[in-house]
């Protein structure tokens, strides 16, 4: 086994997803075998290989600046339009600091 | 609708029809054939017909309407329109109303496009079928029975169905060239970089593309040059001047260089095979000089490509937390447990997969096995194809190792689904345009896609031995 139910459930917890022990079980398989065939890179010696971390390097083509000057913004009505729970211009959530 | 740009276009010019007669008869032909297919998940009716009326105001006015002037367009829903719910056919948006357009959506509205509708597809992008989404699968209008690819699968289908002239779609691995082509139509995906992703919703960042689909390879070339070109909202759009695509399309070939790489031929199902081998026959017919390539790295590009879109991902989704976007779990409590809560309901399992893939190999420990290993295969991949595109201009193979399968027939084993986008998924960690073109059909009948992939920002010789090739093909 690649991975265990143990390590799903701490995964779970850092991806704050909620799964039942039903879901720990279909993941924990669905993601062995997955790793598993994902093993397979470890065939090939990559130790004088750069990473790819950008696609395209050309950095007068991608490092581009836009110009700064003002633009008019999103406005505060449109920005919290799809917001679950607002209020006085402001997302709202359950409280975080206990009195 | 079996009609193109250029015969809309006449009909508009020649006064024979309005935009607005076009668009209203488009929209009453799509509403009635969409339960056949579940193709559409929203339509546009006011947009599609303020749009048709400006076309028909600039012409009445002597003005240029626009290259796509009354196009009836349909757009993935994963892809934002301002005003038009857009659900990424996920539960987590299904009443999310966008604040803004995404540049190719309002690129193709200034050229005189008419969005009439969004499609399905997997949700947020994710899956090669189009059995992902929540709002129930697309069913391949070539067979009711088999799935129309994905994740673009609506998009494919409303070209292929006829319930629309041209379709948005986005590739992240495949999505737009498998779907093309399980329902026989064409689907591109330009150059990284070459159409600005701004307001397409992020899967996998580096990854990401949108791209057209249509009937004929001359209509994706003019709905491509509408789309592309440098955005200032996107920093990673590119500045390269965008050619004239069409222009190039004589359908003369004779002496282009194409290769063939070896590896994109295991594992093929036969049928699929012939098709593409009777391809490669009409090319050197045509007057191309094939050579047999490879690309040694194709049987690690899976897995390679698996880490780093499931690990962006995982960054990506995060976002969708209960505060912003729409949904919240009713159940109260911590803050912690409302964003697991609205999560755990919002997400359905393959999102869930691949979020947890994501976060397993980005997280303390695993970084360097999965996700810089990944990074350092890809760059090796992307050298295969440099090295490739020193010898010839062209590459063609296959698109998918099989024709669109049954619905239902592969949803239990994620691996085998994710094994099957190997001849897709190349192009996209290397950022090459790639292409599917309609190359024929099986004894059943179903539609198979021979890929052409070209070098960086070369779309012209990919439309090219494209155009060529549907110019001679019987499809």
């Amino acid at each position: 086994m690649k991975i265990t139910d143990q390590e799903v459930r701490r995964v779970a917890e850092l991806a704050n997803l909620a799964l039942t022990e039903e879901e720990i079980v279909r993941m924990t398989q669905d993601m062995d075998g997955i790793l598993t065939h994902i093993g397979k890179l470890s065939e090939l010696d990559t130790s004088h290989v750069e990473p790819m971390s950008q696609v395209l390097f050309d950095a007068e083509e991608t490092a581009t600046l836009r110009v700064d000057v003002e633009r008019k913004p999103l406005g505060n009505a449109d920005a919290l339009a799809n917001a679950p729970v607002a209020g006085q211009g402001y997302f709202k959530v359950p409280r975080v600091i206990e009195k | 609708m079996t009609s193109t740009i250029d015969s809309i276009r006449a009909v508009l010019l020649g006064k024979k029809r309005s935009a607005e007669e076009i668009a209203r008869e488009a929209l009453k032909f799509a509403e009635a054939e969409n339960p056949k297919t579940n193709a559409y998940l929203t339509f546009a009716p006011e947009r599609a017909l303020n749009a048709a009326r400006a076309v028909d105001q600039k012409i009445a006015a002597g003005e240029d309407p626009g290259p796509l002037a009354g196009v009836p367009i349909a757009v993935k829903d994963v892809i934002l329109t301002r005003g038009l719910r857009t659900t990424c056919a996920s539960r987590m948006l299904e009443n999310y109303v966008p604040p803004y357009d995404a540049t190719a959506v309002i690129r193709i509205e200034q050229a005189g496009g008419v969005i009439i509708g969004k499609t399905n597809c997997d949700e947020f992008a994710m899956g090669s079928s189009n059995e992902n989404s929540a709002f129930g699968p697309v069913r391949n209008p070539v067979a009711l029975d088999r799935v129309p690819g994905g994740s673009s699968g609506g998009s494919a289908a409303v070209v292929a169905q006829g319930t629309a002239v041209l379709s948005l779609g986005s590739d992240t691995g495949g999505s737009i060239r498998q779907p093309a082509s399980f329902c026989g139509v064409t689907g591109v995906t330009p150059t990284y970089g070459r159409v600005s992703r701004y307001g397409l919703t992020a899967f996998a960042s580096s990854l990401d593309h949108i791209g057209p689909f249509s009937r004929t390879v001359r209509d994706s070339a003019r709905l491509l040059q509408v789309m592309a070109g440098r955005d200032e909202m996107d920093s990673t759009s590119a500045s390269a001047p965008v050619l004239d695509y069409v222009a190039t399309l004589d359908g003369n070939v004779r002496g282009m260089k194409i290769g063939v790489p070896r590896d994109f031929f295991d594992g093929l199902a036969s049928e699929t095979g012939d098709v593409i081998q009777a391809a490669i026959q009409a090319l050197q017919k045509l007057g191309c000089e094939i050579r047999e390539i490879r690309l040694p790295h194709t049987a690690y590009a899976v897995g390679c490509y698996y880490i780093i879109c499931t690990a962006e991902a995982s960054s990506n989704l995060a976002r969708y937390d209960g505060v912003r976007y729409t949904r919240r779990a009713e159940a109260s409590g911590t803050l912690q447990e409302m964003y697991r809560q609205t999560r755990d309901e919002g997400f359905g399992p393959e999102c869930k997969r691949r979020i947890m893939l994501g976060t397993y190999v980005l997280s303390s420990g695993y970084y360097d096995a999965y996700y810089l290993k990944a990074q350092k295969v890809r760059a090796l991949v992307a050298r295969d194809y440099a090295q490739a595109f020193e010898q010839v201009d062209a590459i063609v193979g296959p698109v998918s190792p099989f024709p669109a399968f049954k619905l239902g027939e592969k949803v239990d084993d994620p691996t085998a689904m994710y094994l099957s986008d190997i001849y897709t998924v190349t192009g996209s960690l290397a950022g090459i345009p790639c292409m599917s073109v309609p190359a024929g059909k099986t004894k059943e009948g179903l539609p198979v896609g021979l890929q052409v992939l070209a070098n960086h920002f070369n779309e012209t010789a990919m439309f090219r031995v494209a155009d060529a090739f549907e110019k001679v093909s019987t499809n």
